[in-house]
């Protein structure tokens, strides 16, 4: 039975992973690119700063906080389901919102 | 079309009397031009963070500051590949001497009152530049590098326009 359950839990774990996806969400002349139209809890998500300058993806509600070098990435894994609108520290005017389905 | 740049930005810098050139603005002296409106924000947020007390003036002052030197490192790594040398111009020459003027007027001021006639000056200061951005340099550009750097330029200064704006209104 232990290893029925093992088995169910592996089975799962891979469903699961599988399931997650990634995207990548594209800093370029001072403006966030789309974000992702059906995003879930445990996707991730690559913050892709194109620009020569430093940004951020900062949440709102403090869920996240990535600094991002110019011309740098940041991968980060997405949380909760809800909406989390989101901007950049260092230049407010750049702004989003993710929406995050369960 | 260079007279136009020159009147709007000498008029947002409370300046009367203007310096004219005829002619559209050659990719030389365009370089110089978008290189002297950084360094005259650096200048501004280097007096701010000298003089200003508060914390939002001086965080918003940090950013023009690092913002510009990184736009202004990559227009002279740009001109050092193209082989360019800027060309000084009536234009930047009016920039200048309209930016050392309000230097020395912001100079006078303290607390609140430099305070708000620092950021009041950031937003008229960025919009006369996105204006000539737009309407002249970015057209008159030929090389297309130098375009696509003033057009990031002009994405910069359209945010920044905004940033000081927010910061402005708390101040009224």
């Amino acid at each position: 039975m232990k290893t029925v359950i093992l088995a169910l839990a592996l089975v799962a774990a891979a469903t699961l992973s599988a399931a997650a996806t990634e995207y990548t969400v594209a800093i370029d002349k001072m403006k966030f690119g789309p974000v992702p139209v059906t995003l879930h809890p445990g996707d991730t998500i690559v913050w892709q700063n194109n620009d020569i300058l430093r940004h951020t993806a900062t949440a709102r509600d403090k869920s996240f906080d990535l600094d991002l070098p110019a011309r740098s990435s940041a991968r980060m894994t997405v949380g909760a389901a809800g909406n989390v609108p989101f901007y950049c520290k260092l230049h407010p005017g750049m702004t989003g919102t993710l929406v995050i389905s369960p | 079309m260079i007279r136009n740049i020159v009147i709007g930005a000498l008029l947002a810098l409370g300046m009367s009397s203007v310096a004219v050139a005829a002619d559209a603005p050659t990719d030389p002296q365009i370089a110089h031009i978008a290189y002297t409106a950084g360094q005259i924000d650096i200048a501004a947020a280097e007096q701010a963070i000298k003089k200003s007390k508060n914390a939002d003036i001086v965080a918003f002052a940090r950013q023009m500051e690092e913002d510009h030197k990184a736009v202004n490192d990559q227009a002279l790594a740009l001109v050092k590949k193209l082989g360019v040398t800027p060309e000084d111009n009536p234009t930047s020459q009016a920039l200048s001497k309209a930016a050392t003027d309000k230097l020395a007027e912001f100079d006078k001021l303290d607390g609140a009152a430099f305070d708000k006639a620092y950021i009041d000056n950031e937003v008229a200061y960025h919009k006369t530049v996105n204006e000539a951005l737009s309407s002249t340099l970015i057209p008159a550009a030929q090389n297309a590098d130098l375009k696509a750097l003033l057009q990031q330029g002009l994405a910069l200064f359209t945010e920044h326009q905004k940033h000081a704006a927010m910061v402005a209104a708390s101040f009224k």
